[in-house]
């Protein structure tokens, strides 16, 4: 039973960071209906960058910030250089921009940091060593990362939610051609929600390095367990992403232990995706599309 | 006269290498070949039904394990796996097909991107540790040349692999122009459209699918008889990557683009690999998104393109009507840059 807790605590820890990516490509999939195949790179290279300003001697969350502000550029510039000109283009050409993006961001992270294996630091985990919380079931980077997250998607949900800027930008994502008309900048909007992904994932990135240590490969799984935590929740719905995130961590955890093993946790993930592909296609949140002929 | 022609320089130039090309060429260009049959594979999916893949490489290592397995555990000859890979990644492509071919739009490549990330832990796994040999993976024998002709295991396995790709070519070539080929493009054209005229859109995907997995599933087994070696991470997910990859680069919807797009898979890394270790990466990355912008029908539409300027200035020059006529036999498929601008899904 204490194993099984254990587990479960586990899971929502990893779960808040499976939330945290999938909430990023719901966001892109809201505003443009393209799915970032190379949100998992992104992410890596933005750890790369923390940890190399932290290797530059800057205290951890100064880089922890200075991250997010670099990724949060990197999205825009990504958006307004290479995806507006495939606005409109078949989906196998955005579907191979993605790809053309993941290719790069793999190769520079090897390129400019290496191939070999790192570890990052958790400012949760201090000199004192001690134990863990909760009777010793949660490690200290377990409960910081999930605060951590926690604490960001509150953040977002706030500004999507109680903010002039983030009303325009679910304006824009919502109804472009309305939204310009009253005076939304929609170009700008949808950059800006290619900056706040980006962001979001150089989160999740340096929240997830001090557990599965960093290297170019190091997010490929983490994205298979959001792509199973956004279709999950539904693909287009936000709120649904982040429950979908906790419930994948859960699933992976618990499943990894006692169903299947630790080697067959990425199956477990496709095997989440065939079922709700299956069972329920929109998702636990979503709601089913109906086109008009 | 001319239409003969053609497909016969086309055999002297494939013929040639086995003649001139050292043994390790000739490796790399059986290699290539094998390729271009995946590739051709994703190609009817992906370019003339329109449902991307990006979990290719999933079915090249089912085709290429299956091969190896039946090889080394039970002693099958190499020829007679690869009927038994392809009929198994046809029903496997089905099975993946029919969850998410149902759905329009971008689940058939989630789901498949999934696969290809999922496919080498599973390769790896202890239960399966007999056959698969694990994270090692499985050493086999090259076949010699049969019927005691005088020629290298390696000329033989390109002329074998280039047998097979003939036939899958002309097969994918009757498909594509026949009534089926026709129903997948209405579908990747206008899905609603297709419907209406009574095109059971589902089904069609899904059984397209699963040729297309069938014919990767081919290449796979090929690939594991010329390098007599299979092991989990040479599947990756960056694999499926390259051969689509590969797809774009050669050309979408084109029957030679699969050719183009495999020697771009096979020899581009060889040349960018002496630049740096994460040179093919990048090298793959940006040629992949300058196709995608500056020349989308690829290599071979391009080509097509120009073959088709030459010949109307030849023909608007020749005034004989059956001149005329022949050359506009040979008029090119429209390729999705012409016919697939709408969204497809």
């Amino acid at each position: 039973m204490a194993g099984l807790l254990h587990q479960i605590l586990s899971g929502l820890a990893s779960g808040g960071i499976y939330a945290s990516v999938a909430l990023a490509l719901v966001m892109i999939y809201q505003a443009t209906h393209h799915v970032n195949f190379a949100q998992g790179e992104m992410a890596t290279f933005s750890t790369f960058i923390a940890l190399a300003l932290i290797h530059a001697g800057l205290p951890y969350w100064i880089a922890f910030f200075a991250t997010v502000v670099i990724s949060f550029a990197i999205g825009v510039a990504i958006e307004r250089l290479l995806l507006r000109p495939m606005a409109d283009a078949p989906v196998l050409s955005s579907v191979g921009v993605f790809i053309g993006l993941l290719l790069i961001f793999n190769a520079c992270s090897g390129w400019f940091f290496g191939y070999t294996i790192k570890r990052f630091p958790s400012p949760f985990e201090g000199s004192g060593g001690h134990g863990g919380f909760l009777g010793g079931y949660v490690s200290p980077h377990e409960l910081g990362s999930t605060a951590v997250t926690l604490v960001m998607l509150l953040g977002v949900y706030l500004f999507f939610r109680h903010t002039r800027l983030g009303l325009a930008m679910r304006a824009a994502a919502y109804n472009p051609v309305s939204s310009r008309l009253v005076g939304i900048r929609v170009g700008w909007m949808l950059a800006l929600g290619w900056g706040l992904a980006a962001a979001i994932g150089a989160v999740a990135g340096m929240m997830i390095a001090p557990i599965v240590f960093l290297d170019p490969n190091m997010m490929g799984g983490i994205l298979l367990y959001a792509f199973a935590a956004a279709l999950l929740g539904g693909i287009a719905n936000p709120l649904g992403a982040v429950i979908g995130g906790f419930a994948v961590g859960i699933i992976e955890n618990v499943g990894g232990a006692y169903i299947v093993g630790p080697e067959l946790k990425l199956t477990l993930a496709l095997a989440v995706i065939a079922a709700v592909l299956v069972i329920k296609p929109s998702g636990l949140l979503g709601r089913t599309v109906v086109g008009r002929v | 006269m001319r239409r003969a022609l053609l497909p016969l320089l086309g055999a002297l130039v494939l013929l040639a290498p086995v003649a001139f090309a050292s043994d390790y060429h000739l490796f790399q260009l059986t290699l290539a070949v094998a390729y271009a049959i995946a590739i051709l594979g994703l190609n009817l999916v992906s370019g003339y039904n329109g449902q991307v893949s990006l979990g290719h490489g999933a079915f090249y290592a089912i085709g290429a394990y299956l091969s190896a397995v039946l090889m080394n555990n039970y002693g099958v000859p190499y020829w007679a796996t690869i009927p038994v890979s392809a009929l198994v990644c046809a029903a496997f492509g089905f099975a993946v097909g029919l969850p998410a071919l149902r759905l329009g739009g971008l689940y058939l490549a989630l789901v498949t991107f999934a696969l290809a990330v999922a496919v080498p832990q599973v390769l790896k796994v202890n239960a399966l540790g007999p056959w698969t040999g694990g994270a090692q993976g499985i050493v086999l024998d090259k076949p010699d040349a049969p019927f005691g002709l005088p020629i290298s295991s390696d000329q033989w396995l390109y002329l074998f692999s280039l047998a097979i790709a003939a036939v899958l070519f002309l097969l994918a070539r009757n498909l594509v122009r026949g009534r089926i080929g026709r129903a997948m493009m209405a579908v990747r054209d206008h899905a609603l459209a297709a419907e209406a005229m009574g095109v059971p859109i589902a089904m069609l995907k899904t059984r397209t699918f699963a040729i297309s997995a069938m014919y990767t599933g081919i290449a796979g087994a090929i690939g594991a008889i010329a390098v007599a070696f299979v092991a989990p991470d040479s599947f990756d997910v960056f694999l499926s990557i390259y051969l689509f990859a590969g797809l774009v680069v050669g050309g979408v919807g084109s029957l030679l683009g699969p050719v183009f797009g495999a020697l771009f898979v096979q020899f581009i890394p060889n040349l960018a690999q002496s630049v740096s270790k994460s040179a093919p990466g990048a090298v793959y990355g940006v040629i992949l998104i300058a196709f995608l912008y500056f020349m989308p029908d690829g290599v071979a539409g391009a080509l097509h393109r120009g073959v088709a300027a030459w010949t109307q200035r030849r023909a608007a020059s020749l005034p004989d009507e059956e001149t005329r006529g022949a050359l506009a036999a040979d008029a090119p498929i429209p390729t999705p840059s012409e016919g697939g601008k709408a969204r497809v899904g």
